[in-house]
């Protein structure tokens, strides 16, 4: 199982949750994975050509997948992903 | 003031009310304050601006802010210098150094761009303020939490310059050492600020605070007589400055302060740091995120926000970009010193390097009126260069000591 940490923005399509859990062998999968159990977020995450969109950062471990195989990294049992929006994260402040 | 209408989404348009948030719910993109110019135009002059406090404040009808309480009072207005004698030795006939080393209160630009966080911070109703640093900003945030009676966090990586982690310190905010580099601490602030309600300077308050940038444009074109200059030479971490540069000289011709905008901006950053430069060289309108490795440690953003809209900027206005080694920013920082007599950190080292590097090229030419960003003070980043200055000529409490250090003619003038 992995654990998918979810942005501020991301949260009304995870019923609020801030942590999710996906059974993924990859950062593709995942994401298809996570748009079975919450509709829509695939679309937020990639534009029309399916490539992720470039605000997105996506972590893991804390590693920037660009570091790795971009959105073939393979995850593993156990593995941790953030994904946080480009500029510094995502969030809507309770003011 | 009321002159923001909105937030809106730089990559899709979709609009926002003026809250402390900073991406778009729908794509993800990073939101942008928008103005009500036709409001703005109506009573924006040069003369209302010359008639303002001296300080970014004379520029408020330009700020993200409500007013009228301004914190950071007396942040901005930091002279425009004719550099004579750098110019002559790079061969340039009108250089200025635009010098940010002396900014109140921390002697850096972020002293602009936190004084209008922290303005749009209370009016937004926070008890706490808190960023994520290279450490120019945490000083800046600390110092004006200080002095505003706020709560502040401040997280900075593991591998800062003593200046400036003393420089958190003494104003006794939260200092938050996170074992990794800028970027880590970047990430984690991000989730952070999604668990708690504070003002993030650099992150839910990243729209108004990046405004602030726009006044070290302001201030250039009031200084050199209401002209745009025809080159300027900006540092770039996450290319925000640059941006900001570019938007607030169009926002003086749109507004008609200025005629005409001319500019060419310039983006320089350290080889040991440099995806937007390496980008742009490569003729990329996209950046591959680094590890950083350079002594500039207030440019060592690997993964940077807006390197994307500072190649934009930069390809829009025909300017360019470079890089230089460690080396050239020791080199680049003796240099400003031993001829203008302003002792620059190490981001002034990377621009003055580059900034040579553009003339030897030719990009910059003899007769253009050029402007160099000095964005923050030496004395904090002393370790830079300790080993490259040599030491004082130490003698007995004697004439003939002296003498015999110094073969100084009656008349004469030497160097020992």
């Amino acid at each position: 199982m992995i654990k998918v940490r979810i942005p501020t923005p991301l949260r009304p399509l995870t019923k609020g949750q801030g942590e999710v859990d996906a059974q993924a062998g990859t950062i593709v999968e995942m994401i298809d994975t996570l748009n079975a159990s919450h509709p829509g977020i695939k679309d937020r995450l990639c534009d029309d050509t399916g490539e992720l969109r470039r605000f997105v950062n996506i972590y893991v471990n804390e590693e920037d997948i660009r570091f790795l195989k971009g959105k073939e990294t393979s995850l593993k049992d156990g593995d941790e992903v953030s994904i946080v929006p480009a500029i510094a994260g995502g969030t809507s402040c309770r003011t | 003031m009321a002159t923001m209408k909105a937030l809106v989404c730089r990559e899709c348009g979709k609009e926002y009310p003026t809250k402390a948030i900073h991406v778009c719910e729908m794509c993800f993109g990073p939101l942008e304050v928008k103005y009500n110019y036709e409001e703005i135009k109506k009573h924006i002059s040069r003369k209302k601006i010359q008639d303002g406090p001296h300080s970014i404040w004379r520029y408020a009808d330009l700020l993200p802010v409500e007013g009228p309480v301004f914190l950071g009072p007396h942040a901005g207005m930091t002279p425009l210098v004719r550099a004579k004698n750098l110019g002559a030795y790079l061969g340039l006939d009108e250089l200025y150094i635009k010098n940010d080393t002396v900014n109140h209160p921390t002697l850096s630009f972020k002293d602009r761009v936190v004084a209008v966080a922290i303005t749009r911070a209370r009016e937004l109703g926070f008890e706490t303020i808190a960023c994520a640093s290279t450490g120019n900003l945490a000083n800046s945030v600390a110092a004006h939490a200080a002095a505003s009676g706020m709560r502040a966090y401040v997280f900075i990586p593991g591998d800062l310059e003593a200046a400036k982690v003393l420089g958190n310190l003494i104003y006794k905010p939260n200092v938050v050492e996170v074992e990794g580099n800028y970027d880590d601490v970047n990430r984690l602030c991000s989730e952070i600020a999604g668990e708690h309600a504070w003002a993030f300077v650099n992150i839910n308050i990243r729209p108004y605070y990046a405004e602030g940038s726009k006044t070290l444009a302001f201030e250039t074109v009031e200084q050199l007589g209401w002209r745009t200059p025809d080159q300027v030479v900006i540092p770039m971490a996450s290319g925000s400055l640059l941006t900001k540069i570019w938007k607030g000289l169009h926002e003086m011709k749109n507004l008609g302060l200025v005629d005409d905008v001319r500019t060419k901006i310039n983006g320089a950053q350290a080889e040991g740091c440099s995806p937007i430069s390496t980008a742009f060289k490569s003729g990329r309108d996209f950046f591959k995120p680094v590890k950083p490795k350079t002594i500039a440690k207030s440019l060592a953003i690997g993964n940077p926000a807006d390197g994307y809209y500072a190649l934009k900027a930069t390809a829009e206005s025909k300017g360019s970009m470079d890089m230089v080694s460690d080396n050239e920013v020791v080199e680049g920082i003796k240099l400003l010193a031993q001829t203008e007599g302003i002792f620059a950190e190490t981001a002034g080292g990377v621009t003055i390097g580059v900034l040579q590097k553009l003339v030897k090229q030719g990009t910059i030419k003899k007769g253009d009126v050029t402007v160099a960003y000095i964005t923050g003070n030496g004395l904090k980043t002393q370790e830079a260069v300790i080993d490259a200055i040599g030491r004082p000529h130490r003698i007995q409490p004697s004439l003939v000591s002296f003498e015999q250090t110094f073969k100084v003619g009656k008349h004469g003038s030497g160097d020992a």
